[in-house]
């Protein structure tokens, strides 16, 4: 295609790209270098139905006048990525200084709010993933071998699972594991273990929201998975068996290697995804036990007080982290596209 | 962005001592509190607004008492004046940016002791000294929220945490009614030992603000103070925050081991379902509580509402006093302003607050307070605080519910949790521009 056609076809996507991807990032990156003005907080006397009491507050005309001179507010260069909300620069430097061991610098770690986040949104991306893929895969194998006339539905109650609203399937989850629900129950009667609660330790909660997440998104492996089944060639897999291959080394030999692109693609998209695990932690009220680096972002924005400044940085953290993480793929990517 | 929050039924009420003589006065209405569980109808004021024309639209929280002002402004409508409203439970997430836009998106908007101060702090909110005296015959001096002279805010109801208890499981248990929190304790252990219940205690306990607010509440109790004197620094090094800690524990011990889980909703569903004998809850659920729906047999003829208890041999109910009321933005024309406190101030009459008897404990002069009202106007009386109003006291707010966790579970000691609280409101307060 002649470079001018080319670029032409591109156009509309890139300008959009631009002006709904690239500048809102550009703006967020900007707004993570500076923190508000400095308030200015004055004497008052504040009266309400339980009494008066001498009070302080903001000084709006002082802060307005601030807030003319510097419309961003002050710059703070690198201030927000190394402060204890994030990267922690300062703490970390002195849990090591000080540290008994290396179990202690680890504990001190896991203290602060950006590792502890960091730590289960790496657990629950590559726990997710390796299960996500085998499972999708046996499922569209298992599928694939059904008559013609259970495909649709069974194919149909395999995407459900997908299809749910992420907030409502963890919601539904969330009742059924709690003491009282199905699963919670069951599980004490197994166990014999009237205590047994999922909700109340961190390990089960993990272990719950991967669980979840791996039901939620195993579908759809399943149906990349069974689409890529039926364009793999069937003179070969037939030719596979009049050479004696058994069924296992048929998929192994023939079937895996015709689909590997699409494991890289369901790689690809399921590891973004799941390093912005947001949903299954707000649906099961379990960010006292697992937090993400969505999830604080989240809690940022959503008390009275909003701290944008803190939110951009970590937003900026998280795309640096889902790049850092998605290299070793794009790269793969890039090498079979070369050759 | 959804939340399975509870609908906030939270009032905050304006920094102040508790002035009992004010109090006093309304607690002789109280006297009348015959409790005939009044039905939440909604009340139809004559409003007369027939020659004003304009655009009124609302923001607020989505709970009963509210949505009955509401209605009652809207019946005020006519041709020329088009009344809407946004009740929602993320009201506080859009309201500075609603308001700040010109012209601003509500002309009236709800608030509480807590989302009144980013409204004050980024100057949305419009004085209303000259309005009240306009319109103002229906509005008692102590629902005027006056700061530095200019009334900001006018408040209708009163809301605090306070103890709701079964009596039918104390008496089988032998012990008294609890006045203070260590009677919590060792009631809960009697029940526990006499197997009546697994878990006695429950309460709003969940990670995030609910764990913040019951650390506030009972901190408050002991008596600290959140911040060194007259500045933005956190006072959390204390020996009561210590105390604080190990109360909280000592409770937790005697709660559903989901508790770190557990709202609004979560607590009020475990005590109406009669699996707890205790429970420290809103209020503004106190109706919701005795009414027919949702509860176990025997729970709604032998629940009591009682003041917070206090604690740590002090004499201050361990909760702090929330009040609800409506500001009007700035950004809006005189005419509009004028318009929507017309239409609020004609609704907020003893009327409205008998009919919605059960819905709030309002602050209206007039209103005859129900059995639902017991526990919060008792706790008033008894001298507890007012949820403080400062400008950084929500930055506190959420360190305290975010580094409480580790301390209740058991994987750090309560001075660690303590550092952690002050390191992350630190380090939140420099970023808002208050350190």
């Amino acid at each position: 295609m002649p470079h001018r056609t080319f670029w032409m076809f591109l156009a509309p996507s890139a300008i959009a790209m631009l002006l709904f991807i690239a500048l809102p990032i550009i703006s967020v990156v900007v707004q993570s270098l500076y923190i508000e003005n400095e308030k200015v907080l004055v004497k008052t006397e504040t009266c309400g139905p339980f009494g008066c009491e001498e009070q302080v507050k903001v000084d709006e005309v002082a802060s307005a006048k601030l807030l003319e001179e510097r419309p961003l507010g002050r710059f703070n260069g690198f201030g927000t990525y190394t402060n204890r909300s994030h990267l922690a620069i300062d703490e970390l430097k002195s849990a090591w200084a000080n540290r008994d061991s290396l179990g202690d610098f680890g504990r001190e770690m896991m203290n602060l709010p950006f590792y502890k986040a960091l730590a289960f949104t790496l657990t629950y991306t590559f726990a997710t993933t390796p299960i996500v893929l085998l499972l999708g895969f046996l499922l569209a194998l298992a599928v694939n071998t059904l008559h013609r006339w259970l495909k649709g539905v069974v194919i149909f109650a395999t995407l459900l699972p997908f299809i749910v609203t992420p907030l409502i399937g963890s919601l539904v989850l969330f009742w059924m594991i709690d003491a009282d629900g199905i699963i919670g129950s069951t599980l004490q009667w197994i166990y014999d273990d009237p205590s047994l609660s999922l909700k109340a330790s961190p390990t089960l909660t993990w272990i719950t929201l991967i669980i979840y997440g791996i039901w939620h998104t195993t579908p759809f492996a399943f149906i990349v998975f069974y689409a890529g089944l039926q364009t793999v060639p069937g003179e070969t897999i037939e030719s596979a068996m009049i050479d004696g291959a058994t069924r296992f080394q048929r998929t192994i030999y023939v079937t895996i290697p015709y689909l590997a692109p699409l494991v890289l693609f369901v790689m690809l998209i399921h590891l973004m995804d799941s390093f912005r695990v947001f949903e299954p932690i707000v649906g099961f009220s379990a960010e006292a036990n697992a937090t993400s680096l969505s999830w604080v972002i989240y809690n940022d924005l959503s008390q009275e007080t909003k701290l944008f400044g803190s939110a951009a940085a970590t937003s900026v953290l998280t795309i640096i982290g889902i790049c850092i993480i998605l290299t070793p793929v794009v790269y793969r990517t890039w090498k079979d596209f070369r050759s | 962005m959804t939340r399975t929050l509870p609908c906030g039924n939270r009032f905050t009420p304006l920094t102040g001592r508790l002035a009992r003589h004010t109090l006093a006065a309304s607690v002789a209405l109280v006297a009348l509190g015959g409790g005939v569980l009044g039905s939440s109808a909604v009340y139809a004021a004559d409003c007369d607004m027939s020659d004003v024309s304009g655009k009124i639209n609302f923001l607020g929280n989505e709970f009963p008492a509210i949505q009955a002002i509401v209605a009652a402004a809207e019946s005020c409508a006519h041709d020329g004046l088009t009344i809407d409203s946004n009740l929602t439970a993320e009201h506080k997430d859009i309201q500075v940016a609603a308001l700040t836009a010109n012209p601003s998106e509500y002309t009236g908007a709800f608030v509480a002791n807590g989302s009144l101060v980013p409204l004050m702090n980024a100057d949305l909110v419009r004085p209303l000294n000259d309005l009240v005296e306009k319109y103002g015959e229906n509005i008692s001096d102590r629902q005027k929220i006056v700061i530095d002279g200019n009334v900001v805010a006018i408040a209708f109801m009163a809301n605090a945490q306070h103890l709701m208890y079964r009596k039918d499981m104390l008496e089988e248990a032998g012990v008294d009614a609890p006045t203070s929190y260590e009677d919590v304790l060792a009631a809960a252990q009697a029940i526990k030992d006499k197997g009546l219940a697994d878990y006695p205690f429950t309460g709003t306990f969940g990670s995030g603000w609910n764990l913040g607010e019951e650390f506030i509440n009972m901190y408050m109790g002991f008596g600290g103070q959140l911040f060194k004197d007259g500045t933005a620094e956190a006072n959390l090094d204390s020996e009561e925050a210590i105390k604080t800690l190990e109360m909280m524990k000592s409770l937790a011990g005697f709660m559903n081991p989901d508790y770190l889980t557990f709202d609004t909703n979560a607590a009020q569903a475990e005590f109406e379902q009669g699996k707890a004998a205790m429970v420290n809850l809103w209020g503004s659920r106190a109706g919701a509580v005795i009414d027919d729906e949702g509860a176990a047999e025997g729970v709604v003829d032998n629940v009591v509402f009682a003041a917070a208890p206090m604690v740590g041999g002090g004499d201050t109910p361990a909760t702090t006093l929330w009040w609800d009321g409506f500001v009007i933005p700035k950004n809006i024309s005189d005419a509009d302003a004028e318009a929507t406190f017309q239409a609020l101030a004609q609704g907020l009459t003893a009327e409205l607050a008998n009919a919605n008897a059960d819905a709030a404990v309002w602050l209206i002069d007039g209103y005859e307070p129900t059995d639902a009202a017991e526990g919060v106007l008792a706790s008033a009386q008894g001298g507890a605080k007012p949820y403080p109003m400062l400008p950084y006291v929500n930055l506190m707010h959420t360190a305290l519910g975010d580094n409480l966790v580790d301390f209740l579970q058991g994987s750090e000691d309560a001075a660690k949790a303590m550092s952690d609280a002050t390191a992350a409101y630190t380090t939140a307060a420099k970023e808002g521009g208050y350190l």
